[in-house]
């Protein structure tokens, strides 16, 4: 049916900030949505509380609220706007459980407000465990043995009934919150506890373990005539027991025959019917590789990261026709945009392989539990296309930047055969380069499926490049063998490192040889009908599809996956570079790797190469588009990191030139300019052993800040208090050496903030100054932040912008720049220049209205101030107070600790917008989901350097209502200062001691600043990991303790006796 | 060993030998199906053909023998991108390679199968040979080679088969069918005798069938003229069902015309719209022939379902009698099984004849 004119004005709800589970994805499917929407006229308001997005971004909606979304703020747009309907449907689990929330209000009734999409029973039926599993029975869908268990009691008969182990699922929580296996009854009980609390719903579904089976997702479709199909089919490379959000996929399908995919194609369109949904559906299988027999795992009724995931890998745009099949299109009306010559109903047909693997924090969190289980860990995923496995697996893995170019671990080889199995036998990130040395010491391919469920095929393939390993180190390099390489998806570099010579020569000697890969277009069907996809993956075969898309064209580098330090923001930037430049008249061509964003959706670019971001892989595309040059001011630390590189090889690097980039990144240089311009800098020094760094911290005094200087991103970085932690960080953090020294800060206790900073190259303008609610020491990506500024003198802020246009004309910055200032004693310190797009760039361009990217690309492109209309200096501060507060997911990984520090630890953020401060902040902790309780207990354990500045805070809690309590030698300090604390016993000095008091309820804010990052067995450790797995709001820093009470003080409503 | 795929045309690919050593003519297809490189294999309507898979990788699950859709495999060749050595299903009995070196047919691997397909898109199905040397002789003999009737032969069982049910009884007419048909029927709990297709009405009648199959095979339906008169004789008395070129005879026994399509659609994502309900289900095809559209005007024959996107005629039903076609493979194997009801459609008519 056509689409539905009784419908005007449509409300989407999005997925809120980035948390393990429900990421970036949300941003694509939503952002294509809301277009979708907008292009069959409809009237479209949007909520969502994270503003990285390129989803918030004002032409996306008609209106656009970055508002929380909780039940109070969605009723208040609702109010305020009347649509029609609402879609539920896009915006991850959080989008579904916010359309359950306000039916059961009520609200949607009273205002006479549609579901669109997926009706509500449907939603039930899907997420509650139990109705999904009473429907499958229905169905005759098989399902593992299981039980819904609302307290522990149940779920331990059950188990005694099923045997270990068992798998444990809390409902209505995505992502695997509070879930896991339990292999004995000590596991059983924290775990269903745990899950049990997790759940909004308080149950828990036990569940017989499966593990071992193969696990499958299906992605489908249905609209409102009954009309199904399979957009895609993928297969887990790790069995059933690993998240499929942490398992490595391959699509389609590889290892089953037809009868075994169309059973299960058969399955999950039975299902979409019977849920009735109108849109997409994502559906989760496990097959026995020994009988053929299926299960169902689970369904989500909606766009999930796997459709995301599906919709790069096929071609096939789901979120978009999932929202035109809300509003009552049927697929046969919706023309597939790709092909133009078919239609929404359409399965798409691959003719290469696709890879994703996820992409672990685990290279900063190196004290967390790596093993991969039912609970997904991953931030981001990358996805590879490649005409078959070798190829496909092996560019996945060099777009991961895990340093880690090829299946190659060095490291390995030390360890022996047995160790190496043991190691394979749990799941964990880096298996594969285990999986990978096993097969290289020649163990029976079999022997390590027996041990990893994990496909001979596979390992086989795995096989394959391994093998020719030792061909390329030992044999003459000739244009045979190193096509043969090429065809296994060998790069350059490791042709090179195997063959004792570099990636230069390599290269030069394919060009040579004219041995250069070749580019074929993702059209959906497998060549049939002529496409003019602009999507495209390199190969080494006979025919390219791809040319010169123009002599006006520019490429734009993406970011890569999302990892903790380098999320979403920088796609956000990366998109609003490709519009610029489009804007100008020219073709952007963009290249990425992460098919979790807008950036790699093919109609934002004027063409889309999917493929690695390497020196090599990015040579190649130049090698076709011969681009006017290449920007990398985008893409985070991945692209700049490349600009050297890809000049050396005569690209031009569009911008603040390569030289000037080098001379902000490169310690050394930068001193040099710091001096010369006379900025305030923090005293420092570099050392490469102990003695040295003894000396160095001892000449600018303790507390001081370290870090290794040869990895990325602040990991590794603590602050130090006196000699005793440094020579334990020494021994045990870093492997200082002549070529590795560790950097040496002196550490400023005061304000933080920074600055993006626009320059054509000879004017400057700053949109706005980010004001940092945690003083220096928590790093900037996990501080709160305010804008307009709320605590900085003039005087500073003076100093600041000085500072800002003496470093962007000292580095001839043309396009865009950023400064962190610690400011300590009215003095504005300059800690760190990024000679590129920031995290903060997507949040100052909005609430400054002021596009920083878009601005930045035209600079870039060589428009100045001028031509742009635009008023160099400082920008007017905006009225309306806007903060970011970040959010976390340690709830998801075990094991690291919770402390905030100069190492990131946040995966994405929210804002709060006010009329003043206070309320910003009220609706920036609302909106990351710490809802503050009126009163209650307030639970204080502090180190002694705090105590001081803690009581005042403890005395302020206790004015708007909450009792303090707080851990021996805390409530002893207060107690003697006239705050009456009650004290709560150490962790295991009695039954009930701090952590039952944590578990128990009694606790409903706990501030902690005890201990450090790396001890483990500490009791700040413990009581932090605690509140985190209790759901308890917990803070690390007293200004975040403070900036409560601002809100509470706010609320706080007197009552007094006449 | 390298060896060279061929076209009419004069363009050559290189790739590398597997399965038969041996040189072969054909006519060049591609299918797109993604999984059930045994079944295409396997399926008579290949005769002839050298296959395309635009599928990279085929041979992943080896080759099991329950999977065959008949016995003897005529398709002239296969080419993939890649071959797999390393199957990954514990029912896989073989290895592809193997099995093809068993049953004479040769492949090549390591070969631009998607150059392949676009050059057969642009061009149309075409001949082509595949050689070891680029200047086979074969390579000479290629402008004379056609298709012909003969060689079509191979496809057709030339006996009679009973697959035993206890239900109504269905002679299904043998144009080179695939197995799966048979099973379909049985398990409706249909009893089948499989018949060659030139059966006279005379001899079908003493089988006593209470509804007609008409099977699917390779060829041009044209060539099969002499069972027109049989065809319009049997829809007269029986329910027929046709299926792939069973459905181009029915419609050319009720005066529709035929034709050659350009590279024909052989893959399992041809969506089809069933006209009366409007709704669309994906259907597993495989064919090279197609009825014509207009030609069905004047005759008593309504269509019933269309592919969506080129609106090839995919299903017909005859207004007076009980005998309706489908183009498109309901039995599918491989392939979605979206449609199998069509075999429950048949089974009804019997039932309630
Ligand atoms: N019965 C089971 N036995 C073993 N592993 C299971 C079982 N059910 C689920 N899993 C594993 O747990 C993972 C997460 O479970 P799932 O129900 O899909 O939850 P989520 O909502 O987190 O995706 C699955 O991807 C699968 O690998
Ligand atoms: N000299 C210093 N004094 C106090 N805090 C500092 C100092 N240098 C860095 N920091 C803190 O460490 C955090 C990370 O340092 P930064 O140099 O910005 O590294 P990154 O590359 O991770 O952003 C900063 O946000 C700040 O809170
Ligand atoms: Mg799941
Ligand atoms: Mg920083």
């Amino acid at each position: 049916m056509p689409k539905r004119t009784d419908i005007k004005k449509i409300m989407v709800i999005g997925s809120g900030p980035i948390i393990i589970g429900q990421a970036a994805e949300f941003d694509y499917s939503g952002t294509q949505a809301c277009l979708a929407l907008r292009e069959e006229g409809y009237e479209v308001v949007l909520i969502n509380s994270n503003p990285a997005t390129i989803m918030t971004d004002k032409h996306i909606a008609d209106k656009v609220y970055i508002e929380p979304i909780t039940l109070d703020f969605v009723k208040r747009v609702l109010v305020k706007e009347h649509p029609d309907a609402i879609i539920p449907t896009l915006g991850g689990q959080t989008g579904l459980n916010m359309a359950v929330e306000l039916d059961a209000s009520g609200i949607l009734n009273q205002l006479d407000i549609e579901i669109l999409g997926t009706r509500l029973e449907s939603i039930n039926q899907a997420e509650d465990r139990e109705e999904f599993k009473k429907l499958m029975a229905k169905l005759g869908e098989p399902t593992p043995a299981s039980l819904t268990a609302h307290t522990y009691k149940e779920a331990e008969d059950f188990t005694q009934e099923v045997g270990f182990p068992v798998i444990i699922r809390p409902a209505f929580t995505m992502g695997g919150t509070g879930g896991g296996i339990a292999h004995n009854i000590e596991e059983l009980n924290t775990i269903v506890k745990r899950g049990l609390k997790a759940s909004p719903a308080t149950e828990v579904l036990i569940e017989q373990s499966i593990f071992g089976y193969k696990e499958i997702e299906f992605e489908v479709m249905r609209d409102a005539n009954d009309s199904t199909l399979a957009v895609c089919n993928m297969e887990n490379f790790d069995p059933v027991g690993v998240h499929t959000g942490d398992s490595i996929v391959f699509s389609p399908i590889q290892t089953l025959t037809d009868a075994e995919v169309q059973m299960m194609r058969d399955a999950s369109l039975r299902i979409i019917r019977a849920l009735k949904i109108e849109g997409g559906c994502n559906v989760q299988l496990a097959i026995d590789t020994k009988t053929s027999n299926y299960v169902v795992i689970e369904v989500n009724p909606r766009v999930s990261r796997s459709s995301a995931l599906a919709s790069k890998a096929t071609g096939y745009p789901i979120a978009k026709f999932a929202a035109k099949i809300a509003v009552g299109m049927d697929m046969d009306e919706i023309k597939n945009s790709i092909t133009n010559k078919t239609y929404a109903q359409f399965e798409p047909a691959l003719d290469y392989v696709v890879c994703k693997i996820p992409r672990w924090p685990f290279d900063k969190f190196s004290k967390a539990d790596r093993t991969i289980g039912t609970q997904m860990k991953a931030t981001g995923e990358v996805m590879a296309l490649g005409r078959n496995i070798e190829e496909s697996i092996q560019k996945a893995v060099r777009s991961l930047e895990i340093e880690q170019d090829d299946l190659l671990m060095d490291v390995l080889k030390e360890r022996n055969i047995e160790e190496l199995k043991a190691y394979v036998t749990v799941p964990k990130d880096d298996r594969l380069f285990y999986l990978a040395e096993l097969i290289r010491r020649e163990v029976q391919l079999e022997e390590i499926q027996e041990l990893t469920k994990i496909n001979v095929f596979y390992l086989a393939k795995m096989r394959n490049i391994i093998e020719f390993e030792n061909v390329l180190r030992t044999e003459t390099l000739n244009a045979d063998i190193v096509l043969k390489a090429k065809k296994l998806g060998y790069s350059d570099k490791t042709i090179g490192n195997l063959s004792g010579q570099s990636e230069a020569t390599i290269r030069q000697f394919r060009k040579q040889e004219e041995l250069t890969p070749i580019y074929k277009i993702v059209d959906t069907c497998a060549g049939e009908f002529e496409a003019e996809t602009p999507y495209f993956y390199s190969t080494y075969e006979t025919e390219n599809e791809s040319k010169q898309e123009s002599d006006k064209s520019i490429i734009i580098l993406g970011s890569g996956p999302i990892r903790i330090g380098q999320g979403i923001e920088f796609d956000y930037s990366t998109v609003h570079s490709i519009k610029a430049i489009q804007e100008l008249g020219y073709k952007a061509i963009v290249v990425n790797n992460n098919p979790e964003t807008v950036s790699t959706d093919f109609s934002v670019a004027d063409k889309l190469y999917f493929e690695p971001l390497t020196l090599e892989d990015v040579l190649n595309i130049c090698d076709v588009e011969k681009p006017m040059g290449v920007i990398v001011q985008f893409g985070g630390q991945t692209s700049i990191n490349l600009a050297e590189d890809l000049e050396k090889n005569g690209v031009n690097i569009l911008g603040t030139t390569v030289e000037d980039i080098n001379r902000a990144e490169d310690r050394d240089s930068f001193d040099k300019i710091i001096k010369k311009l006379k900025i305030p800098q923090p005293q420092g020094g570099t050392a490469t052993s102990f003695e040295e760094a003894k000396k160095i911290a001892a000449k600018i005094g303790y507390p001081v800040l370290i870090r290794p200087s040869y990895v990325l991103g602040g990991r590794a970085m603590e602050i130090l208090k006196h000699e005793g932690e440094l020579e334990q960080y020494m021994t045990e953090a870093v492997h200082v050496s002549r070529n590795r020294p560790v950097l040496i800060d002196q550490y400023l206790t005061g304000r933080e903030c920074e600055v993006d900073a626009l320059s054509d190259g000879t004017d400057v303008l700053i949109p706005g100054i980010m004001d940092h609610i945690e003083r220096s020491g928590v790093h900037s990506g996990d501080s709160m932040a305010v804008y307009p500024s709320q605590n900085i003198s003039d005087n500073v802020k003076e100093q600041i912008i000085v500072t800002t246009n003496l470093l962007a004309k000292e580095l001839n910055c043309v396009g865009i720049m950023n400064i962190q200032f610690v400011i300590f004693d009215d003095k504005a310190y300059v800690i760190e220049v990024n000679p590129r797009s920031s995290r903060t760039v997507p949040f100052l361009s909005k609430v400054t209205g002021i596009y920083m990217a878009r601005i930045a690309t035209k600079l870039i492109m060589g428009e100045n101030f001028d031509t742009l209309g635009l008023t160099p200096g400082i920008a007017p501060e905006s009225k309306l107070v806007h903060v970011k507060n970040p959010t976390f997911s340690f709830s998801k990984l075990n094991e690291v600790d919770s402390v905030l520090g100069p190492e990131m630890k946040s995966t994405g953020e929210v804002m709060g917008t006010g009329i003043d401060y206070t309320e910003a902040l009220y609706k920036a902790f609302e909106a990351s989901k710490q809802p503050i309780e009126d009163s209650g207990n307030v639970l204080i354990t502090v180190n002694d350097a705090d105590k001081e500045e803690a009581l005042e805070l403890a005395r302020r809690f206790k004015e708007v209502g909450y009792r303090v309590l707080g851990t021996r030698g805390t409530a002893e300090y207060f107690n003697n200062r006239g705050v009456k604390t009650r004290a709560v016993p150490k962790v295991g000095q009695t039954e009930e001691d701090i952590i039952y008091y944590i578990t128990h309820n009694k606790v409903q804010i706990l501030v902690n600043t005890m201990g450090n990052n790396r001890d483990h067995t500490s009791d700040g450790y413990i009581i932090r990991q605690n509140a985190i797995q209790s759901s308890v709001p917990l803070y690390t820093s007293l200004d975040t303790a403070d900036a409560i009470l601002r809100v509470l003080e706010r609320r706080f409503i007197s009552v007094n006796p006449i | 060993m390298n060896r060279f795929l061929i076209l009419a045309d004069g363009t050559v690919f290189k790739g590398k030998a597997f399965g038969a050593d041996t040189e072969t003519i054909g006519e060049l297809v591609f299918t797109t199906g993604m999984s059930g490189y045994q079944e295409t294999i396997t399926d008579q309507s290949y005769n002839g053909q050298i296959i395309n898979f635009t599928a990279p990788m085929i041979g992943n699950y080896g080759i099991a023998k329950k999977f065959n859709e008949s016995e003897k495999p005529t398709a002239k060749g296969v080419l993939a991108r890649e071959i797999t050595e390393v199957v990954g299903n514990y029912q896989s009995e073989q290895t592809l390679d193997a099995y093809l070196k068993e049953e004479g047919i040769p492949g090549i691997y390591d070969i631009d199968t998607r150059a392949i397909t676009l050059k057969i898109r642009n061009a149309g199905d075409m001949k082509a040979v595949i050689v070891n040397s680029p200047d086979a002789d074969l390579v000479k003999q290629m402008p004379e080679w056609n298709l012909d009737k003969e060689q079509l032969k191979d496809s057709f069982r030339y006996k009679v088969e009973v697959f035993e049910a206890i239900g109504k009884h269905v002679v299904l007419l043998d144009f080179g069918f695939k197995q799966s048909i048979v099973r379909h029927l049985n398990t409706r709990g249909l009893k089948v005798t499989c018949v060659p297709g030139n059966y006279s009405f005379e001899q079908i009648k003493e089988l006593r069938p209470e509804g007609i199959l008409l099977s699917n095979g390779p060829g041009n339906p044209q060539d099969h003229e002499d069972v027109l008169e049989t065809i319009r004789e049997l829809q007269k008395n029986y329910p027929v069902f046709g299926i792939c070129m069973g459905h181009q005879l029915l419609s050319l026994a009720n005066g529709a015309d035929t034709f050659k399509m350009k590279f024909g659609h052989r893959g399992f994502n041809h969506p089809v719209r069933h006209l009366d309900t409007g709704k669309i289900y994906f259907t597993s095809q495989n064919h090279g022939y197609a009825v014509r559209k207009e030609s069905l005007e004047n005759t008593d024959l309504e269509i019933t379902q269309i592919e969506i996107n080129d609106e090839t005629v995919e299903g017909v039903q005859h207004k007076k009698y009980q005998s309706f076609s489908v183009q498109y493979h309901p039995d599918a194997t491989p392939g979605p099984h979206d449609s199998d009801f069509m075999f429950d459609h048949f089974l009804e008519l019997l039932i309630n004849k």
